[in-house]
């Protein structure tokens, strides 16, 4: 058994952790060796893959944009968001939003897993071999414009000790950082968002914590002024303490949250920032 | 222009589900199912692009059960011309379903396949990536912005970290993310009116596609029971909580 990790970020860390359970020699591949585009970086993951018996990768942008594409052209099922390898074949992953979780057996001869990075401890990387990727040919299909990069100093969201997350209660983009952001820095947190918070411009798109958006599983998630809708939820119910904040005593939320603090965000942020 | 746009019928957004006491799968009799909210915002997109005068036909492609023609009949009333049903009762995977598609992708000859970056039900996200492989067609996931001019698709994409922007040659394939637009709700006379537009029910064994599953369910579990804690009465017993209770603050 021969595994080629695709290396991409932090959580690459972890989803070493969930390579090393498949058993045997694990490969790296770092993708900042190989071409950006989807389609010669799956070609040339696909060139790779006759040495190997599966391929994984953590479940980043990237990794979902190519995976399933190399998955196809090896004509694999790829088995998506794995939270745990049970045996070389068994995998378990969440479907609805986590309402359900499925184990699944493959049966293809060679496997293509995303693994979720907050379902795994991180594994020092030290002492994995890395690969040279090989010569690949751009078929041309599609080219680079742009790109804009959000720099920020916070700590990733994705592999972040503590989350504090907000909600479309801030109101504003100006008032989501003048609270949120004194409270991350204090706690070295990354900053998460809702859907309705970033659908109502308070934050970047990459920060939105859901179904659909970033999985997040910090040791604290301090929700703030978000209600908790299923697919919220889905994203950071694995956090090992979450912490809620809401001016509605009847939200959601609240049926997840360890500690929950009924009132308003624009006092109990200040004052939460000022005491810790 | 011809764009194909895949939709599924999935169980509603708003519903939660409940899994079999046998472990089995999720409970589906009595659920609202409703167009998954992803394939919605596909199906706008196309018909945006017929307003502005950029396309000219809309084809909706659905894989799954009988039913799926509401789906279909949905994308009808929103604006798509004509529709195709896959009739699949059973369990089918994202690979099985991107081999179906791009049979009838070549059988159409869509210049813009357009499809929900990821269904809520299964959470695979990898039916786009897979069609655009078999095809051997350039891709661009997770789009935010999609404009059409000479030939290409300019496509943002939401990701990691920012926004990336990709041209592709067409045809090509795009898979759509929650902010591209708001889906429109089809209106009275519209739906009055898909009933009438065309739709084909036809079979995968038609385009000799096997839509056997890959990987074999062997259980499926409700996630663990997350217990609600204790409300707290100020910030400084939240702060007490959490450094002497909880100990994740030092």
């Amino acid at each position: 058994m021969t595994t080629l990790l695709l290396a991409d970020g932090e959580t690459t860390a972890h989803a070493l952790t969930a390579a090393l359970k498949l058993g045997g020699e694990v490969h790296m591949l770092r993708l900042a060796d190989c071409p950006p585009l989807a389609e010669p970086l799956a070609d040339l993951i696909v060139a790779l893959a006759p040495a190997y018996d599966a391929i994984v990768a953590p479940a980043t942008s990237t990794a979902k944009n190519v995976l399933p594409r190399v998955a196809a052209l090896l004509d694999v099922m790829q088995v998506s968001e794995v939270i745990e390898v049970v045996s070389p074949d068994i995998f378990r992953r969440p479907t609805y939003a986590g309402n359900a979780i499925e184990t699944v057996q493959s049966g293809d001869g060679r496997k293509v897993i995303t693994v979720r990075a907050s379902a795994f401890a991180a594994t020092q990387l030290d002492g994995i071999a890395v690969i040279a990727p090989p010569p690949s040919a751009d078929p041309g299909l599609s080219r680079f414009v742009s790109e804009a990069a959000e720099k920020s100093d916070r700590p990733e969201l994705g592999s972040a000790k503590i989350v504090v997350s907000g909600g479309r209660a801030f109101g504003s983009k100006e008032q989501f950082d003048a609270l949120l952001v004194p409270l991350a820095a204090k706690l070295n947190a990354a900053i998460g968002a809702s859907r309705a918070a970033v659908d109502a411009g308070y934050a970047a798109n990459d920060l939105q914590v859901g179904q659909t958006g970033k999985i997040v599983a910090p040791d604290l998630y301090i929700a703030v002024g978000i209600s908790g809708a299923i697919q919220h939820l889905a994203g950071m119910k694995e956090s090992k303490v979450i912490v809620a904040i809401n001016s509605d005593p009847s939200a959601p939320i609240f049926g997840v949250a360890d500690f929950g603090l009924v009132g308003d965000l624009f006092t109990i942020v200040p004052e939460l920032t000022e005491k810790l | 222009m011809k764009i194909l746009v895949a939709v599924k019928r999935v169980v509603d957004a708003n519903f939660r589900v409940r899994v079999k006491s046998d472990g089995s799968g999720v409970e589906l009799d009595n659920v609202k199912m409703s167009m998954n909210p992803f394939d919605e915002i596909a199906v706008e997109e196309a018909v945006r692009l017929k307003e502005k005068g950029i396309a000219t036909e809309i084809v909706a492609v659905s894989i799954g059960p009988a039913k799926a023609e509401d789906t279909l009949r949905q994308a009808l009333a929103m604006g798509a011309d004509r529709a195709i049903l896959v009739v699949h009762d059973g369990r089918a995977e994202p690979l099985g379903i991107a081999k179906t598609l791009a049979a009838i992708a070549r059988a159409e000859a869509p210049d813009l396949l357009l499809l929900g970056k990821q269904a809520i039900d299964d959470d695979s996200n990898q039916t786009g990536q897979m069609l655009a492989a078999l095809l051997g067609r350039g891709q661009a996931t997770f789009a935010s912005k999609i404009e059409i001019a000479n030939g290409n698709a300019t496509v943002a994409r939401e990701v990691d970290g920012g926004q990336q922007t990709l041209e592709l040659t067409l045809p090509a394939v795009v898979t759509v993310d929650l902010r591209l637009n708001t889906p429109r709700f089809a209106s009275l006379p519209n739906i009055i009116k898909a009933r009438a537009k065309p739709l084909t029910k036809t079979t995968p064994a038609e385009f000799g596609v096997d839509l056997a599953p890959r990987l074999t369910v062997l259980k499926v579990e409700e996630p663990p029971v997350r217990q609600a804690g204790v409300i707290v009465g100020s910030v400084t017993e939240l702060v007490d909580k959490l450094r002497n209770q909880a100990r994740v603050l030092p």
